[in-house]
């Protein structure tokens, strides 16, 4: 059903000098000691990570919940803030696509994907027989999501010894390695300009509406970037 | 004490619905994204649309994290986050592109910074 050779492989790029790994353990540190400040249990961090996995969203969820926002309020800003999965999704799925493969291996596996799996698919795709490409994308994507749902857990018993400094370090972890990640991946013209656009655009349309940014410096920086790119034959 | 159990139990109830729908909202995207993809050929004018959409949405993402960051990090100052990105990136460029130390130091150097 599983290919399992790939499928290790798959795993096994969670590992080395250019794994999410790191980065994932620790914003996942944090958000374990943040979700128990924030009043949750550990069964119930647990259950976030497991059924959310998304970070900017869990982040906006603890966030509404202290300031006591309606259940629809929370779903429309999460569904804001995660949106960036949408086109992550319609950017990867197709390079996997084989006809031999269930659909069923496609829409559960959906849910791995993340920022940090996204990348290291991306990165890694090309080298895994067409045919297998699902398999070795569930490979990683079962590496990042245990990484993630472990560190909660780890974040939630360690709450009380992390200082706020600490706290502090362990959330910047994430957006650096993040940028670094997508500079390396700027290796045409088009996606070095939605970087950047997006970099920049993103919290200047922040200052207008602090729901809708994303989606709107999204659409707008990778509509240029495709146009120009296009223009330019890449 | 009643009353405080009451409330406590309402509340945990809460976040139990809180995970529910970020859930629901988190997984829609992805699964229409699993959805669209079966329609959409890499050779596609619109794959490389959505490639760009997918890139710069989440640069957006990140540099709004940077600037205006949510939870822990709106504790420290703009300056010190950006000099450390700055910092991070130059030694990832510079060490062929190693993520682990730049990551790992960028967690020292923010700590660091913040601490004085």
């Amino acid at each position: 059903m599983i290919n399992p050779k790939v499928f290790i492989k798959g795993l096994k790029s969670n590992l080395g000098v250019r794994s999410p790994t790191i980065s994932l353990g620790a914003c996942f540190i944090a958000l374990g000691a943040l979700l128990k400040d924030a009043g949750f249990n550990l069964q119930q961090s647990v259950a976030s990570s497991f059924f959310t996995y998304a970070l900017p969203g869990q982040l906006v969820m603890a966030e509404s919940l202290l300031i006591g926002t309606s259940l629809l309020n929370i779903f429309i800003a999460v569904w804001l803030v995660n949106f960036r999965l949408y086109p992550m999704t319609v950017s990867l799925f197709p390079l996997l696509k084989h006809k031999s493969q269930p659909k069923w291996k496609y829409y559960l596996s959906s849910h791995f994907l993340a920022v940090s799996s996204w990348l290291v698919a991306k990165e890694g795709y090309k080298k895994i027989d067409k045919k297998y490409r699902i398999d070795f994308w569930i490979g990683i994507g079962i590496g990042t999501w245990t990484t993630a749902v472990s560190m909660t857990v780890v974040g939630y018993l360690l709450a009380d010894y992390l200082s706020k400094d600490v706290m502090i370090g362990l959330a910047i972890v994430n957006p650096v390695y993040f940028f670094c990640m997508m500079i390396g991946a700027m290796k045409n013209i088009s996606i070095s300009i939605a970087v950047i656009g997006g970099t920049i655009l993103g919290p200047i349309v922040f200052l207008y509406s602090t729901e809708w940014a994303i989606l709107y410096a999204g659409l707008i920086a990778g509509t240029i970037a495709f146009l120009f790119g296009g223009k330019n034959g890449k | 004490m009643l009353f405080c159990l009451e409330e406590k139990m309402v509340s945990s109830q809460i976040i139990i619905l809180a995970i529910v729908v970020t859930s629901l909202a988190t997984f829609v995207s992805r699964f229409m994204g699993a959805l669209t993809s079966e329609k959409v050929s890499v050779k596609s004018k619109a794959f490389q649309w959505f490639n760009c959409v997918a890139y710069s949405t989440l640069a957006a993402l990140l540099g709004r994290m940077i600037i205006f960051p949510a939870g822990v990090l709106a504790d420290s100052s703009l300056i010190i986050r950006i000099v450390v990105l700055f910092i991070c990136i130059v030694i990832f460029l510079n060490s062929k592109k190693n993520l682990v130390i730049p990551t790992i130091l960028s967690a020292v150097l923010l700590s660091f910074f913040n601490s004085i």
